[in-house]
């Protein structure tokens, strides 16, 4: 099982409804936020393109954060999903500086923290919350291994890029173009 | 004059009670929480519709295992949502957890140095003063002299009142400041108005044309769904926009027509779509009158004569009419809502009206669907007396096809003048900033100081709460019962609004305070019921529901009434029009002795250095009314001036450097405001988010932030045929310093 999320940017308006839906499930605290919206605007007017895609963490199958971390805090779950186990966490920070999509942030309480990929509500079956939210319905979420799962079918059926390959980390977050 | 000048109060007293609840609320948000056992479908959560916006999605209120709120999730079987709210509606938590919210009732007071603050009053000295004041008001002017400027659920209240005491003087900045034109030129065109939601099949439409409309980043949810989902089935969509807006990003064309020109453009895409035999002829000769008669009229209007008005290519503006043309009658041109620009917008959206009959979608699939609406009672109530003088008294005879109640007119109204036998006295403001909303502000203040009595009912401390007499703070929409929300829609729904928590401070709601200032006037009848439960649970039996089991499902779905959502083949329509017919010629305007088709005027240009004042939306806010609340503040707490990076360079200009704006009549705004050099935007224009630049200091996120167009807005384009107020007239410059800065 190999948990990963395709979104489409050419559905995607930059709401940011994905930042405070996954902020009031996951008690994020004001002013941080584990997922965040990119716009880039290419060309000049009146020739323009404008690219919008909501980033998190891309929960890699080579994760720089999970090999760098010193109390084993940040780690692999089933299917692939990184997280960090909080008690664990000394807050360091090496993790923060190790990712190349700068998606890690010091919570308040000293611990570091990140996109989950909603497992708790993965468990019960449901969709991360940012999926569920979303009024483009960009989003889609499921089971790389499953070829009937939305993200599989998606990738099929769609051009696709992902982030900063280069860094060799195999992310998990897909962005359909 | 001056005995009844209000100085503005800032509300200053609630400052340390505001400093307890922040620390409090910090605390909360910081701690780790998870949702209680059962998750989504447990019993921990409540249905609710909400109060953000307009759009009014019906939604659950989570809590946590604490029993406080935690979020708030759309409910699957509405209409307006599909399940999915927008970051406005699941930012709602925050207008809850605001801590500079208002927090128990207030009174002006003139100390003994003559200056003005506010007291902190019971709820009985609030009413008792505001029945007062109202009889008073009555006996010396008549009861019509009391008004009611709403926006939200409150109104129904406030307005059953003031219908009870005498008064049809209820106006809602939504009509004349907003969406009114186009529902005038609809009225005039089918004999019908649009209403919200706006009954567009855009999830079937093959080709969407938005003129001016920015979906997406006006988050009229349904809508952005929708469209949504026309962009997976392939249809194409048409911006004309002087800016590059996020829908432009997803255009197959963007227009980017020269600011006030929109009509050229129109009138010559009817031209390319009668002279190439576009239009739907069955359609056509079948439903609509006056077709021969445009035909003559748009023959000048070539693609040639618009490309000299609106800057656009001729082969775009061809190209552009070929596309829809193809995709009919599966097409939406978009009427959109804020549509008050030029004061020529009621003759623009009849344009709009026109194409689309021409391209045969009215009453089409991916047109516009035949909306159905449930027909719910009211509690039993006395008959409303009739009003000596109506709203339309206060208008003197002009704006006779307003079809509603202007607010811009009920607030001339309150300024003295000779030829109206009826000056407004009392206002009840309740949910609208007026400060922020009316154009000119000075006219708004003016009004204001003619006042005896201005309540203002708000859960925020607003720009309008410091000109009050009285302050009633209203509990937020997740701590109250409401009315029933009954939207029309593709199917008739009602959906329940119930508290999921005590309302904090001392805050209340409005249908409690509307009831106890009835009671008082000797009202009381009006409002027979006992509890707000128990008149719910009343009307919804007579619907075949209950309050129990709305309680359960939050929303509920009824079967149509009124046919079919589309016309079928070659069916009998009588539109309510005096011909019975989708009027291209309009007989009504003609009757009132106006242009009875739309005619293109030109309008002012900016001077040199002087640029068009756009403003819009962003998808995270509604207007000035959240940018304090810490959520959605949390994702933009400021606005920039957009400017074109070829006029930034004249002017030396960098990003993110702070300027001042100053329009035409020299007003400089009150805050500067960063610049965003960008090639998404034209060079004669700028452009700002509505809804920043607060200027009261209570509104401790948002107080400073950004420039607001409202300030700004001092040139108002009259509408002739309806009243609304044009608000894109204005131009503006960039100013380095404050000149009253450059002084001291």
């Amino acid at each position: 099982m190999r948990y990963a999320m395709a979104i489409d940017t050419k559905k995607c308006v930059g709401c940011s409804d994905c930042v405070v839906a996954c902020q009031t499930e996951n008690n994020v605290p004001i002013g941080y936020c584990r997922d965040w919206v990119v716009e880039i605007t290419d060309g000049t007017y009146p020739q323009l393109e404008i690219e919008i895609r909501s980033e998190r963490c891309n929960h890699c199958e080579n994760s720089p954060c999970v090999r760098c971390c010193p109390t084993g805090a940040s780690h692999y779950e089933d299917g692939g999903i990184v997280t960090v186990t909080h008690n664990k966490c000394i807050g360091c920070g090496a993790c923060i500086v190790s990712c190349p999509y700068d998606a890690r942030y010091s919570h308040p309480e000293g611990y570091v923290d990140k996109c989950t990929f909603c497992l708790h509500r993965i468990k019960k079956g449901q969709q991360p919350a940012c999926v569920e939210v979303c009024p483009t319905k960009c989003m889609y979420f499921g089971d790389l291994d499953d070829p009937n799962s939305d993200v599989s079918k998606m990738l099929k059926k769609r051009k696709y890029k992902t982030l900063i390959p280069e860094a060799g980390t195999k992310p998990h977050v897909y962005y359909l173009i | 004059m001056s005995n009844t000048r209000r100085d503005f109060i800032k509300i200053t007293s609630l400052s340390a009670a505001g400093l307890v609840f922040g620390g409090h609320y910090v605390h909360s948000a910081m701690q780790s929480k998870r949702l209680a056992l059962g998750g989504d479908a447990g019993p921990s959560r409540t249905p609710t519709y909400c109060e953000v916006c307009f759009w009014q999605c019906a939604g659950w209120v989570y809590k946590n295992e604490d029993g406080k709120i935690q979020k708030i999730t759309g409910n699957n079987d509405d209409q307006n949502c599909n399940g999915r709210l927008c970051p406005r509606g699941t930012g709602g938590v925050g207008m809850y957890y605001d801590e500079d919210r208002l927090k128990t009732p207030l009174m002006r007071v003139k100390g003994a140095d003559g200056k003005q603050t506010f007291k902190e009053v019971s709820w009985d000295e609030a009413f008792d003063f505001i029945a007062e004041k109202m009889q008073k008001i009555k006996e010396e002017h008549g009861a019509e002299c009391t008004a009611l400027f709403t926006h939200g659920s409150g109104g129904k209240y406030w307005g059953d009142m003031l219908k009870a005491f005498g008064s049809n003087n209820i106006a809602a900045p939504s009509y004349s400041q907003c969406r009114g034109p186009r529902e005038v030129a609809f009225i005039a065109t089918y004999g019908e108005g649009l209403n919200s939601p706006e009954p567009l099949d855009i999830r079937d439409t093959r080709c969407l044309v938005l003129i001016g409309s920015h979906l997406g980043e006006n988050m009229h949810n349904g809508q952005v769904q929708e469209m949504s989902d026309a962009i997976d089935n392939g249809a194409s969509i048409i911006t004309v926009d002087p800016r590059y807006s996020t829908a432009a990003s997803k255009s197959k064309f963007w227009l980017p027509i020269k600011p006030a020109t929109d009509i050229a453009l129109l009138l010559s895409w009817i031209r390319e779509i009668i002279n190439n035999d576009w239009y739907d002829k069955a359609y056509v000769e079948k439903y609509t009158y006056g077709f021969d008669e445009l035909k003559n009229y748009v023959q000048p209007f070539t693609p040639e004569w618009a490309y000299g008005i609106t800057t656009l290519k001729p082969h775009h503006i061809r190209e552009s009419a070929r596309e829809m043309a193809n995709a009919a009658p599966s097409v939406i041109v978009h009427p959109g809502r804020h549509v008050t620009w030029y004061g020529d917008d009621t003759q623009r959206l009849r344009a709009v009206a026109i194409l689309n009959a021409l391209l045969g979608s009215w009453g089409r699939r991916g047109g516009y669907y035949i909306p159905d609406k449930l027909s719910l009672p009211d509690y039993p109530h006395p008959e409303f007396p009739q009003p000596k003088r109506t709203w339309r008294d206060v208008t003197n005879g002009k704006y006779k096809l307003a079809d509603l109640a202007l607010a811009s007119g009920v607030c001339d109204a309150t300024i003295p003048s000779p030829d109206m036998d009826c000056n407004i006295k009392g206002w009840i403001v309740n949910g609208t900033n007026l400060i922020m909303t009316l154009p000119d502000q000075q006219k708004t203040i003016d009004a204001i100081n003619n006042l005896e009595l201005l309540v203002v009912v708000d859960t925020m401390p607003m720009e309008i709460t410091g000109y009050a007499d009285v302050v009633l703070p209203e509990c937020t929409y997740l701590e109250r019962w409401d009315d029933l929300r009954v939207a029309p829609g593709r199917n008739p729904s009602i959906a329940l609004r119930m508290p999921a928590a005590e309302p904090k401070y001392n805050s209340k709601p409005a249908y409690w305070m509307a009831k106890e200032v009835a009671k008082r006037l000797g009202l009381g009848e009006y409002f027979a019921w006992e509890t707000f439960e128990e008149k719910l649970d009343w009307q919804l039996k007579q619907v075949g529901s209950s309050l129990e089991e709305m309680k359960r499902i939050g929303v509920k779905n009824l079967p149509r009434e009124y046919g079919n959502l589309f016309y079928a083949e070659n069916e009998e329509v009588d539109f309510y029009t005096n011909t019975g017919k989708i009027e291209l010629y309009s007989t009504a305007l003609e009757a009132e002795g106006f242009d009875p088709f739309p005619v293109y005027t030109p309008h002012m240009e900016p001077p040199e250095g002087y640029y068009h004042l756009n403003y819009g939306r962003a998808p995270m806010h509604t207007f000035s009314r959240t940018a304090n609340n810490p959520n959605l503040t949390d994702l933009m707490d400021e606005n920039a001036v957009w400017v074109n990076p070829k006029v930034a360079k004249e002017w030396g200009l960098q990003n993110g450097q702070p300027v001042y704006l100053q329009n035409q009549d020299g007003v400089v705004s009150e805050f500067p405001v960063k610049v965003r050099v960008t090639e998404r935007i034209r060079f004669d224009s700028v452009y700002i988010v509505h809804g920043f630049g607060h200027a009261d200091k209570k509104l401790s996120r948002a107080y400073g932030k950004g420039a607001s167009d409202s300030q700004l807005i001092t040139r108002v384009l009259m509408d002739p045929i309806m009243g609304g107020t044009g608000m894109r007239g204005n131009f503006v410059t960039f100013l380095f310093e404050k000149e009253s800065e450059v002084q001291s």
